[in-house]
């Protein structure tokens, strides 16, 4: 068996008094897609922005590629995590620059590319993802929630990343526009063999992008198996959370 | 008893709280001005900022000199004709303009029009991800988005107020000259018969201080809030009022430090 693309051990991370992660365990194989379930405040924003480095864990072990990316020399660990390309929840597009300098911007930061080669690269990416070269020069702003959505999806792919992140990637787009970006992402993974990890709510996307699924409760991995089986999933939780029980294991706390 | 605890807890609560505050501050400002000096550099970055603190703040300051020093004319020539100083006022306005209401007016009136704007766009960067994004773009936002407004607000405040000295002068000049009966030759002479180069100089340093100020409070505040429209509208509120304090506090300290002797 192959080393993980990304090994978790023991992650923990507390806020104050309140304990988000309590021991994540969790292997992702190279070129494979997992999906990560869980209530709201469960904790899976801060599972992948602990990978990222923009929180910082109490304790425990990140591997991506065997190496400890918490342990690692601060070069080192950008540099592992420059592997990663992110699908933000809502894009998070830089409003004060166009859609191509959007596109092409991690490609200008790592100087992959010249300025004056970065526009026709990003109409590139952008064809990717099925957007005409009509949009290169329009503000974020100036795009629908779908569209915005490509952009995003484009940005992240445009250094071809072995790794890619994809949080809550359908929420507030309508099913149809949800399955073309579903599709998208599949597409986009397939074609670069990245592995992915993805956040969702969205059962029928969660089956459509990831390979495996992980089930976050209380802080830990509560379950876990193949995504094709999460609506036939016997564990309780599993079942409460992907058929929308009220009632059941999980008692949704209404304050944080 | 109780009630005694509670209240010691809290007063601790409050010091501990602004004791990390400063510490996060002290850090912020030193890690925000080691990358001005350190590459990938943003001549873009830093010529748009430039234009945000200085270009167009251009207007709002020159008014307000060309004001002072009108209004320190009339003032001054009220309160000097009474024992016969007249001859004063010409040096009263240069040199109140250059050491202290140049620069001060100046700050004040950039940390609310750029200082706001600066923590309202940070502000809005981090709500939206925007900020944790360009992290994830191999980009290091404290390079990217804090360095270049720390620099143009260093350079752009000094020029600023060396135009507002210009305009305040001339403020002083007008209403002396058409309102309260100087010969324009006399006013001039007599303004500069007791300017020292050092007295504009330490204006100019001053004003160095406070376009420091002004960005670093206005990218802090904003860097660092959340909490949606609601957390930007506090940390915009906290850029100009933390900006406005620190520059009337620290025109004390430079005033003593550069003018006492």
């Amino acid at each position: 068996m192959s080393q993980p693309k990304i090994r978790i051990r023991g992650l923990k991370k507390a806020f104050g008094s309140k304990v988000v992660l309590d021991g994540i365990d969790l292997d992702i194989m190279p070129g494979t897609g997992l999906v990560v379930i869980g209530g709201s405040g469960t904790g899976k924003s801060v599972l992948i922005k602990s990978i990222l480095g923009l929180v910082t864990p109490d304790s425990g072990l990140i591997e991506i590629d065997g190496e400890d990316v918490l342990k690692a020399s601060p070069s080192r660990a950008k540099e592992l995590r420059g592997q990663i390309g992110m699908l933000f929840q809502n894009g998070a597009l830089f409003d004060s620059l166009t859609v191509w300098e959007n596109v092409a911007f991690g490609l200008l930061a790592e100087k992959k590319i010249k300025r004056s080669a970065a526009r026709g690269k990003a109409i590139e990416v952008l064809a990717q993802v099925g957007l005409d070269a009509g949009v290169a020069d329009l503000a974020p702003s100036e795009l629908s929630g779908g569209m915005q959505k490509r952009v995003a999806l484009a940005r992240a792919i445009a250094s071809e990343p072995a790794i890619m992140f994809f949080d809550e990637p359908t929420t507030g787009l309508d099913p149809i526009m949800g399955a073309v970006i579903d599709e998208l992402i599949v597409d986009c993974i397939k074609r670069l063999g990245s592995t992915s990890i993805a956040i969702t709510h969205d059962m029928a996307s969660a089956q459509r992008i990831a390979d495996t699924a992980a089930m976050l409760f209380e802080g830990r991995v509560s379950w876990s198996g193949p995504a094709a089986s999460l609506l036939t999933a016997t564990d309780p939780v599993v079942d409460q959370f992907t058929h929308g029980r009220a009632h059941g294991p999980i008692k949704m706390a209404l304050r944080r | 008893m109780n009630f005694l605890l509670n209240l010691v807890a809290s007063l601790g609560a409050v010091v501990l709280g602004a004791i990390g505050l400063i510490g996060e501050l002290a850090i912020f400002a030193f890690v925000g001005l080691s990358h001005i000096f350190r590459p990938p550099f943003y001549p873009r970055l830093i010529l748009r900022s430039f234009m945000e603190i200085g270009y167009f703040s251009l207007p709002v300051v020159a008014l307000t000199a060309l004001f002072t020093g009108m209004v320190l004319a009339l003032q001054s020539y009220t309160g000097f004709s009474r024992f016969n100083a007249e001859s004063a006022i010409a040096s009263i306005v240069v040199l109140s303009v250059t050491r202290e209401l140049g620069p001060v007016l100046a700050g004040l009136m950039v940390s609310g029009r750029a200082g706001a704007a600066m923590a309202a766009e940070l502000g809005t960067m981090r709500v939206t991800d925007q900020i944790d994004a360009l992290t994830t773009l191999s980009t290091d936002p404290m390079k990217y988005l804090v360095a270049p407004r720390l620099l143009a607000g260093i350079i752009a405040l000094p020029l600023l107020v060396g135009l507002a000295d210009i305009l305040g002068v001339m403020g002083g000049f007008l209403v002396s000259t058409q309102k309260l009966g100087f010969t324009p030759g006399t006013y001039l002479v007599s303004t500069f018969s007791h300017l020292k180069a050092e007295d504009v100089i330490s204006g100019l340093i001053k004003a160095a201080v406070f376009g420091f100020i002004i960005a670093l409070m206005g990218s802090f505040n904003g860097y660092r809030s959340k909490g949606g429209a609601q957390g930007v509208g506090a940390a915009t509120t906290s850029a100009v009022v933390s900006a406005s304090i620190l520059i009337l506090a620290m025109d004390y300290v430079l005033t003593q430090v550069l003018f006492v002797k």
